[in-house]
């Protein structure tokens, strides 16, 4: 109990003394996941779409793809981004592994099934009728997409949510691309397996008490745009 | 007109996300030069005893280079360079880096720097080790009493020492009950043998690191085959050409040099009362520990 009350200690004194060290590593555990999580909604929100919209054969068949795809392990992705981007991988030539840049492209691919799988069932769920009563009067099909994703804003904003969740708590992936360079690549998550394996037990519950104050607020921005656009 | 501006918003939290990862992929791609990125294979201890957090930023600053250090096992560490995948190793396996200097993987294997593993375990010691005369009895009454033990299991330095010792003991106990292997690094195997009351095999510097919260005490030391020697290998640049050799020597160079091997020798005394690391540049393996 003295430890968790040391960490909490901590934590406000790391906040408040705007510990240099501390500010960067958050800094960058928002930004990569930040990024991460824009880079999804383009590729999930777009084909997620596509597929609720369109049928063709073995559509099912994408689906449950893409729903298993949801819960894609980081350490799995971790370690096949890393064997991509290794030097004398087949990415190689990129030089990007153990840069934040690899962290971004992880995160990306684990958060991408997540948005995408919202957004398919987010779109299924409307009602059938809504679609041909927008085509009806004379919108084009883009215009139709837009006013169904405006729809299903609510459902939408979760995948956001449920997006950026899986990625700023994301550990496996993180320190296998990203390699926990300090000052470079160290986000909350994996300084906080670090101090924890160090023994330094109140500076990382300062961590994830940051990490945790970081999620809410960013959730409590997403949430109060979601709850005032919800439609009546 | 309300629900419109939201929209926009959002639209515009997307966009402001995605020009900051542009702009962070052509910061990272520019800001530490092409070639002036080193990357440092080393063991879980050298970071997690705080030792690198002090040495890198003086080399980096001195140097220009920019280091990528990598804290994984001996083991792992080892198979990147035999990958190409490290620019230069600080490892502390020296039957494992003798093979891979065998195999043509590095370009010199120097000693930097040595302390000694030490048995840990609850301070009850279920197994009376305390009593016993070096290491490989400690490990036989170990097994005798079938006290659980925690084996880092993951083939770091430390894993590879230890299997060393059951070996010298005559004993397998792999299959055995109260062998468990963790497959964590240094500091998170003492905190499960702490929680556990097992008994583990650990570096000193780990040890005096993490003892403020462990509750275990020191059972076993002394034994000449507890020495831990720390050795530095630049990886073999005729292998792969994407090694960066002149970082690697750079980096072998400072790491022996007088200035270095000093801050070595004075790293944990304000801390813990007594150095963690003992300066051995320019000594020979077999002179240590006598």
């Amino acid at each position: 109990m003295d430890l968790i009350l040391e960490g909490i200690k901590q934590a406000i004194s790391l906040l408040f003394t705007l510990d240099p060290e501390v500010l960067g590593i958050t800094w960058l555990s928002l930004a990569v996941s930040g990024a991460a999580t824009g880079i999804s909604l383009i590729f999930g929100m777009s084909v997620g779409t596509t597929v609720a919209l369109t049928e063709f054969p073995g559509k099912r068949f994408v689906i449950s793809l893409i729903n298993t795809g949801m819960g894609l392990p980081p350490v799995v992705v971790g370690l096949f981004v890393s064997i991509f981007l290794w030097r004398n991988g087949p990415l190689g030539f990129m030089e990007i592994l153990y840069t934040p840049t690899a962290i971004v492209l992880a995160q990306a691919i684990i958060a991408t099934p997540i948005v995408m799988g919202i957004t398919l069932a987010a779109i299924q769920h409307l009602p059938r009728n809504l679609r041909l009563q927008i085509l009806a009067l004379g919108a084009t099909r883009l215009q139709m997409v837009w006013m169904l994703m405006k729809e299903a804003k609510l459902p939408l904003l979760a995948a956001v949510m449920a997006g950026f969740g899986g990625v700023i708590s994301e550990v496996g992936a993180s320190i296998m691309v990203g390699g926990n360079i300090k000052g470079y690549t160290r986000v909350l998550t994996t300084a906080t397996v670090m101090e924890t394996g160090k023994g330094n037990f109140d500076i990382a519950i300062a961590l994830g008490i940051i990490l945790l104050l970081l999620a809410f607020a960013i959730n409590s921005l997403l949430t109060a745009i979601q709850q005032q656009q919800r439609p009546r | 007109m309300m629900k419109r501006s939201y929209v926009r918003t959002a639209v515009l939290a997307v966009f402001l996300t995605l020009v900051l990862a542009v702009g962070m992929a052509a910061n990272a791609s520019a800001a530490p030069g092409k070639m002036k990125n080193l990357i440092l294979a080393t063991t879980t201890s050298t970071q997690d005893s705080g030792l690198l957090d002090v040495l890198i930023p003086i080399f980096e600053k001195k140097t220009g280079y920019f280091v990528k250090t990598i804290a994984v096992g001996s083991g792992q560490a080892m198979a990147m360079g035999a990958k190409g995948e490290a620019d230069v190793l600080l490892v502390h396996s020296p039957a494992a880096e003798k093979a891979f200097m065998a195999q043509g993987n590095g370009t010199a294997r120097t000693l930097v720097m040595h302390n000694d593993f030490i048995v840990v375990g609850p301070p009850a010691d279920p197994a009376t080790i305390k009593m016993t005369k070096g290491a490989t009895a400690a490990f036989k009454n170990i097994a005798l009493s079938k006290s659980l033990f925690m084996s880092r299991g993951d083939n770091s330095g430390t894993h590879a020492k230890e299997k060393g010792i059951w070996k010298a003991a005559g004993i397998n106990p792999e299959k055995e009950k109260w062998y468990q292997q963790t497959g964590l690094g240094m500091g998170q195997t003492l905190n499960v043998a702490a929680e556990k009351k097992a008994y583990t095999l650990a570096d000193r510097g780990t040890y005096l690191a993490l003892k403020k919260n462990l509750g275990m005490d020191i059972l076993n030391q002394g034994d000449a085959i507890l020495l831990n020697v720390y050795s530095v290998i630049p990886v073999n640049p005729t292998k792969f050409k994407k090694i960066n050799a002149d970082g690697a020597k750079a980096f072998a160079d400072f790491i022996l040099s007088k200035d270095t091997q000093k801050i070595i020798g004075k790293f944990g005394v304000e801390k813990f009362g007594s150095p963690l690391f003992f300066p051995d540049a320019g000594k020979k393996e077999e002179s240590l520990g006598k």
